[in-house]
């Protein structure tokens, strides 16, 4: 624990320690209002609630979320630092949870600044308050999800551009799970049962669920077995690079 | 000297013990089964060419590669099946020193503390001390990104004795310091010996003469020597050969004046510039009686015949004409012929 709150601290300082907390939240910002107000048309909806502002983050944490997670173990890679890291007396697990974590905090933090929002729909109108926090508690599930992915591609390579792309594409394929997209590139030739397993691992199904407002403990489990066997598999990954 | 320790470790006190340790990757052999054990108050040198398996025999040791066969433990402890006690008794500085670069070193040593269970005060003292005996103090503040590569390599340094652990790892530690800067580390590293188990890896021979208490020269991923400084020097076919330089002109004569000395096997001319250097080898190699009298005599001849003697030295042997010996596998010391 003492070794998973060291890993936690200075991954959580090392976003701050350079100007990459402050650009990351600043586009985070202000892609959620521009996507809010100018393409989902927000003012035009004369609606007092915030399903819109929540309907595009699966798209932005598409790009945003990989952004952050790319570095989290190709960096050290890259640099060596990872010698360092993995020779110093921090079970495996630690190392991966904490990294994780202080990721999961970060981009949390980036989603608790959006609270200006929640701000003008309460000047606005009489919102939902309940839904909204659903909203925002599915929404950071969902970038705890991206975040595991990532954190477990990101093991992969010393590339951090690989480690983006990839996650991206991975991202997308779990993002739309659930839309004809890929539905129909199996309806013709599988079971309704597969095409309802590959349906049901969709962020989307989960995501607009909980953004409902009803916060379902299938959606909790979702999310939760989701990023624990991300975060398992980045521990394999981890340890299959040391045997070379 | 301090290579009359080597000769005696304290028998049964060994805290690093390899056997066997084997790396593939792939089809590549990158270390083929050595094995060597360490005890306290030994500094093993670790020398070999690039690619001979150094540091990947330290990865294994310090746990961030698993071997593909053999043991190796740390105080006791298994580096497998035993981990993080390994890790806890031993200081690692990985190749090329690598750090968090955006951390300040304070920062850095502060984690590495947190780490490693110092607390409160102790983590405060451990710290200084470190910084003290890296002489860190003035870049404390300063992001390791920023920091020259000689301060840098000391917040590596200080980052593996912030511990004061039993073992301590070094890969290359003197890399890319200025002289002076390899001085201190040098005299850190003695300072630290006496009470610790070291292994340090080193392209830089008259390292191993300086700090070591034992050299191990590795190639191709086996051990093709071990032996103290002293030892390994003695396997030089200079060792015990008498250098005489001399001014002016060389004639043919002096050089069978002096191949008529008694004792001589053979005899090396070099000249250069204005000076000529004789190297003679005595025919008892390993008599250090016989090289007194060699000299001797060759100062009685040089004094008989008026030449302008520069210098006139006994030699006690090339630790860099030893290394390219054993580590060219196509000569007979190399391992794999005698096994053949």
């Amino acid at each position: 624990m003492r070794e998973l709150l060291a890993v936690f601290r200075r991954e959580l300082g090392g976003y701050f320690a350079t100007p990459l907390a402050f650009i990351f939240i600043v586009i985070f910002l202000f892609t959620m209002g521009a996507f809010t107000f100018y393409m989902g048309g927000y003012f035009e909806s004369g609606q007092a609630d915030l399903q819109i502002f929540f309907n595009f983050h699966p798209w932005l944490y598409l790009f945003l979320i990989p952004a952050i997670s790319m570095r989290l173990w190709a960096e050290e890679r890259r640099t060596g630092s990872i010698e360092l890291l993995l020779s110093l007396p921090i079970p495996l697990w630690a190392a991966v949870l904490g990294k994780f974590l202080a990721a999961w905090v970060f981009s949390g933090i980036a989603l608790a600044l959006t609270f200006p929002m929640w701000i003008t729909v309460n000047y606005l109108g009489h919102p939902d308050n309940g839904v909204i926090l659903a909203g925002y508690i599915g929404s950071f599930f969902m970038a705890g999800g991206y975040l595991a992915i990532g954190s477990c591609l990101s093991a992969t390579t010393r590339n951090q551009v690989i480690a983006f792309v990839v996650s991206v594409v991975v991202c997308f394929l779990f993002t739309v799970s659930g839309l004809p997209l890929v539905t129909d590139f199996f309806a013709s030739w599988a079971p309704q049962q597969v095409l309802n397993t590959i349906a049901s691992f969709s962020f989307l199904t989960h995501f607009t669920a909980i953004t409902q407002g009803v916060i379902d403990i299938r959606d909790i489990i979702y999310f939760f077995s989701l990023i624990a066997s991300w975060l398992i598999a980045c521990g394999v990954v981890v340890d299959m690079k040391k045997a070379g | 000297m301090q290579t009359a320790n080597g000769n005696n470790p304290a028998a049964g006190d060994a805290m690093i013990a390899i056997e066997g340790l084997t790396k593939h990757f792939g089809p590549f052999t990158a270390v083929g089964g050595i094995s060597f054990s360490v005890s306290r108050g030994e500094v093993l040198g670790f020398l070999g060419p690039n690619g001979a398996g150094k540091s990947t025999t330290m990865k294994m040791i310090t746990g961030f590669l698993s071997p593909s066969a053999g043991r190796a433990s740390v105080c006791g402890h298994d580096v497998v099946a035993d981990q993080l006690a390994a890790q806890r008794m031993l200081g690692y500085l990985p190749e090329g020193a690598p750090a968090y670069g955006d951390m300040t070193p304070l920062a850095f040593l502060k984690f590495i503390a947190r780490v490693r269970a110092l607390k409160g005060a102790a983590a405060d003292k451990a710290i200084a001390d470190a910084v003290a005996a890296t002489e860190l103090q003035g870049v404390l503040e300063q992001p390791i990104d920023t920091l020259s590569k000689g301060f840098r390599r000391r917040v590596g340094l200080a980052q593996a004795i912030l511990h004061n652990p039993p073992v301590l790892i070094m890969d290359e530690p003197t890399d890319g310091l200025d002289p002076n800067q390899k001085h201190e580390v040098r005299k850190l590293i003695a300072r630290m010996a006496a009470d610790k188990a070291i292994i340090i890896s080193t392209h830089i021979l008259e390292e191993v003469d300086a700090i070591c208490t034992r050299a191990l020269i590795i190639d191709r991923g086996r051990v093709v020597a071990d032996g103290t400084p002293a030892e390994l020097i003695a396997r030089s076919r200079y060792h015990n050969a008498v250098s005489l330089t001399v001014g002016g002109q060389v004639t043919i004569a002096a050089a069978e004046a002096l191949k008529a000395l008694p004792g001589i096997s053979s005899i090396e001319i070099n000249p250069r510039g204005t000076e000529t250097t004789f190297t003679l080898f005595p025919v008892q190699q390993n008599a250090i009686s016989a090289e007194v009298k060699l000299i001797d005599a060759v100062a009685d001849l040089a004094r008989e015949k008026d030449w302008t003697v520069r210098a006139l030295y006994g030699e006690p042997g090339r630790l860099d004409e030893v290394f390219r010996k054993l580590t060219r596998s196509d000569t007979a010391d190399a391992p794999g012929k005698n096994a053949a």
